[in-house]
């Protein structure tokens, strides 16, 4: 048993024995569960993958005059502007003015919000065209100029959903291609997309969530960040296997960070053909060793977690709830799944290589005593049902 | 290493900037090679390339090369149009079910990283169209 404080001062004084969710099993197997339980501080867990809730805050400072913005777009992408004077929310998914989208399918969707993001933190100078109606207070009525990401007061990043725990693996039953936010699926069965970092993932090493809640200190592309809330659509209350793993989608994180700390190989805007633009962000989450239990549970292999195949053709856009079948994140990292008896090409939009980085990247600022942890202030609902939308006819 | 002769089809990718540069007059002056131009598109403000025949001895040709790559410009032995960028590629592996020869792999299973191995491109342009971050391009 050791206490957050007593972690924290391992880590302090630079002595903290921690290990990646990569290496913890086979470290694990080696010395036996309670001997590893006693030595090890810290697991690292990390994911990188497109996740379209995302986000972020922009304050832009006054200009002279000043300008209350009713409408603005950075780099011709729209941004949110039902806030303070200068102050706008950037979503990941928004589309330039002007994209025709889909209507010439598939559309390619090359620069959109997430692509915005991912040059204000390289650094890029972009340009604001702002509009106005005008008040006694805010004169201006029409602005255009160019800025980077230094002369903003604040970028907060702002994530309502990311960490999805675990996910669908995407097929197309039909026969025409269809295009879809897990990627280009082909006709037939022939290829099947997953997005998960599996055994690395931050909540299946955590499934119950006994260290991850609310104030969670997390890396988050860099820069030290925290889960501000439980993620939206979490869903806690679902299908486990005996360890406690979810066998689909079940919680998420709401992350918060300061995009200046930011490093912009790990924010990256996405482009899916035919369906739309989002932004990968890479996300790593330290596990306090507080008990064996704990430690148990981060030994977690790709072999053990389950994902749902699901048509994307039609169970998924109809919301039937039809599983073809689970398959583990072993068989989907063989590059082979098979469906029907027949083998289906595997493919990920979830980047294991870059979530290794980050769990090792974490764990060496925490070596170094540069990362500590937090207890969360508040735990994530266990018992909570996703629910589903209730259309009325009448109010 | 011999100071026989040899010929060596070469694909130059240029950045921006660089393409006002006189790169083929060195080549020729101070290198002593013999180059012949298949195919090139070298636009000011934009990105080009040179597919060329280079002959001359293989230490004059590695010298040449490392001359080139000193303003920053790819070099590539193939002669393929296909450009994997290394800072780009996020290795997700993405691409790969629909690289019909394996040019795009997993080159181990512990690490995950995703290699290109342009002599096995056949330029069919799949992972192109379905790269989400922009990562493969062709220079044709
Ligand atoms: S899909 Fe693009 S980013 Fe992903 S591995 Fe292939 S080239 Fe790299
Ligand atoms: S162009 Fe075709 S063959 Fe070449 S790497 Fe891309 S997908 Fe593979």
């Amino acid at each position: 048993m050791k206490t957050y404080e007593q972690i924290n001062d391992r880590i302090e004084s630079g002595k903290a024995v921690v290990l990646t969710a990569d290496e913890i099993m086979d470290y694990v197997d080696k010395k036996g569960l309670d001997a590893a339980a006693e030595e090890v501080d810290v697991v690292t867990t990390a994911t990188f993958g497109p996740m379209c809730s995302s986000g972020c805050f922009l304050n832009f400072g006054h200009s002279k005059p000043k300008i209350r913005m009713s409408e603005a777009w950075i780099e011709d992408v729209l941004v949110y502007t039902g806030l303070a004077a200068v102050d706008v929310y950037l979503g990941a998914t928004q589309l330039r003015h002007g994209d025709p989208a889909n209507m010439y399918p598939p559309g390619e969707f090359r620069y959109g919000g997430g692509h915005v993001i991912e040059d204000l933190i390289a650094g890029k100078t972009l340009q604001l065209f702002a509009l106005s109606y005008g008040t006694d207070c805010y004169p201006l009525r029409e602005l255009r100029t160019y800025f980077t990401i230094n002369d903003l007061n604040q970028a907060t990043m702002v994530n309502p959903r990311n960490c999805y725990q675990n996910y669908n693996v995407a097929i197309n039953c039909s026969d025409k291609t269809i295009y879809t936010y897990m990627g280009q699926l082909e006709p037939n069965c022939k290829n099947a997309n997953y997005c998960s970092a599996g055994q690395l993932s931050p909540l299946l090493n955590d499934p119950l969530y006994d260290t991850i809640g609310v104030g969670t200190r997390v890396w988050l592309a860099g820069a030290q960040g925290h889960v501000y809330a439980e993620g939206t659509q979490h869903a806690g209350a679902c299908e486990r296997t005996e360890g406690g793993v979810p066998t689909g989608g079940a919680g998420t994180l709401a992350l918060t960070g300061d995009m200046k700390q930011m490093q912009p190989e790990f924010v990256r805007g996405v482009s899916f053909r035919g369906y739309g633009i989002s932004l990968a962000v890479g996300v790593g989450v330290p596990i306090p060793i507080l008990n064996a239990d704990i430690l148990k549970r981060t030994c977690v292999r790709d072999r053990d977690i389950l994902a749902p195949v699901t048509d994307y053709s039609h169970d998924y856009p109809q919301k039937t709830g039809k599983i073809l079948k689970q398959v583990s994140y072993e068989q989907l990292r063989s590059g082979e799944i098979e469906i029907d008896g027949k083998k289906v090409n595997v493919g990920s939009l979830s980047s294991y290589y870059k979530a290794l980085e980050i769990a090792n990247l974490l764990a060496d600022e925490i070596r170094r005593g540069d990362f500590q942890l937090t207890a969360p202030i508040a735990p994530l609902p266990k018992n909570v049902p996703m629910k589903s939308m209730i259309q009325r006819a009448k109010p | 290493m011999t100071s026989e002769p040899v010929t060596h089809k070469l694909m130059l990718h240029f950045p921006k900037c660089e393409c006002e540069k006189p790169i083929i007059y060195h080549l020729v002056k101070d290198y002593d090679l013999v180059v012949n131009v298949f195919r090139a598109k070298v636009t000011p403000e934009e990105e080009g390339y040179l597919v060329l025949d280079v002959t001359g001895t293989e230490a004059d040709i590695d010298r040449a090369m490392d001359y080139v790559k000193t303003f920053n410009v790819q070099v590539n032995f193939t002669g393929k149009g296909v450009i994997r960028d290394e800072e780009k590629c996020t290795h997700c592996g993405y691409c790969i079910p629909y690289c019909p020869t394996k040019a795009l792999h997993l080159s181990d299973d512990a690490s995950r990283e995703v290699a290109y191995n342009e002599a096995d491109c056949i330029e069919c342009l799949a992972c192109i169209r379905v790269c989400p971050y922009g990562a493969c391009t062709s220079a044709f």
